[in-house]
């Protein structure tokens, strides 16, 4: 049906593909990386998830995070890794709504454009909540 | 228990959970959650979080694959993820107000329920049928049968728009990817062949997750010493699954041990739930 674009919905697939490969590879090497660290600095203190606490005061803001990354943090780094991983899909619902007006597809721009906006709407609600 | 204990524990733990997740085509979450509350005694807020993240890596990766084969509908997806995204967020805005217990009691009755799903005889539909709507957002699509394309079209829209605002908000609300409804959106209520459903599904999954992620991250469901193993090891076990499935044709007796497995997660979890042990 949509067969006038054909080839540039082919070319939208390819990216789409390499976006959430890229996104997913790199998020989890950061996680990884993290992850050793953290395990190093902390591996015998003993952790305690039974009551829901929240996450540690140094990663409730971004400069806390980046504060952590600097002085090699391993749950700073995990976290930021996270992060990344949570932007993965929103990147590529972007990267669409890029494709479709490419493709002169004002419809479908229209459509990604509503559903990266439902994304925004909840970064906000989530900060002020 | 020490970190480097737990976090062993975890990483093993994650990785059978995410290769039962992918066998069964439930996704990695229905089982960590179980594991995580029930055994590891974590609480049910971080259980979520830690499930969450998992899906979106679960479901970009193995996106990631499908979309290059040209079987996932890309604009059926967009479309059908205004529902999905405002349902999840409302999901996540939701689970402020609704207890702990409550939430387990859920959980189990939609483990069940997809485990049912899970069950089903697959059988490959298409319908021809070229409602308005579906013309107007050109929705129908082709896909590759045996080195053929085959066309295919989309009925009952509204009812299929109305499924995956429910199943974002059980995804919101639960931290799974409710990969099973959406399945049955696409393929029970909208007559889409079975191929296109999984892996469009699939597609939908991750940014599903993304809305509520962005809100749990920012409450502070997220904590990273529990997501660390958890994502690692679902996304290795989904990895191996596939793996497994591509080798294999998916066996009677394989597909209802599973089911049994996780029933019985399932019925855990309403158990604690009403005990208020969760």
């Amino acid at each position: 049906m949509a067969s006038p674009g054909k080839f540039k919905d082919k070319d939208m697939q390819v990216i789409i593909g390499w976006i959430l490969r890229a996104g997913v590879i790199l998020s989890m090497g950061i996680v990884f990386i993290g992850g050793v660290l953290f395990v190093y600095r902390h591996g015998h203190s003993i952790p305690d998830y039974r009551v829901f606490k929240g996450v540690p005061y140094f990663l409730r803001s971004n400069d806390g995070i980046i504060q952590g990354i600097l002085s090699g943090k391993g749950q700073a780094i995990i976290q930021a890794g996270i992060i990344l991983l949570i932007a993965t899909p929103v990147i590529r619902v972007a990267f669409s709504a890029v494709g479709f007006i490419i493709e002169k597809d004002y419809l479908y721009t229209v459509i990604t454009l509503v559903v990266l906006l439902i994304l925004i709407g909840s970064m906000i609600y989530g900060k002020a909540g | 228990m020490s970190v480097i204990v737990f976090t062993v524990i975890l990483l093993f733990g994650s990785y059978f959970a995410g290769l039962l997740g992918s066998l069964t085509g439930l996704g990695g979450g229905v089982v960590i959650i179980p594991l995580l509350t029930l055994l590891l005694h974590v609480d049910i807020h971080y259980a979520i979080g830690a499930s969450l993240v998992s899906v979106i890596a679960t479901s970009s990766g193995s996106a990631a694959a499908y979309v290059k084969e040209g079987i996932t509908n890309i604009r059926l997806g967009m479309f059908l993820e205004i529902a999905t995204t405002a349902g999840a967020f409302t999901g996540a805005i939701l689970a402020i107000y609704v207890s702990a217990p409550f939430i387990a009691v859920l959980f189990g009755v939609i483990l069940i329920f997809s485990a049912i799903v899970s069950l089903r005889e697959k059988v490959e539909q298409i319908t021809h049928q070229k409602t308005f709507l579906a013309q107007k957002l050109k929705l129908g699509g082709r896909y590759p049968v045996n080195d053929e394309l085959v066309e295919y079209g989309v009925s009952n829209i509204a009812g299929g728009f109305f499924m995956m605002l429910f199943a974002g908000v059980i995804s919101g609300l639960l931290g799974i990817g409710s990969g099973a409804l959406k399945v049955i959106a696409m393929d029970g209520v909208m007559r889409i062949p079975f191929k296109v459903s999984t892996t469009t599904s699939n597609f939908m999954i991750g940014v599903t997750a993304a809305a509520s992620a962005v809100v749990y991250l920012q409450r502070g469901y997220i904590h990273p010493g529990l997501a660390m193993p958890v994502v690692i090891g679902v996304l290795f076990g989904a990895i191996t699954g596939s793996k497994i499935l591509v080798h294999t044709q998916s066996s009677t007796w394989l597909r209802w041990t599973f089911a049994i497995v996780v029933t019985f997660l399932a019925v855990q979890m309403i158990y604690n739930g009403i005990t208020g042990k969760i």
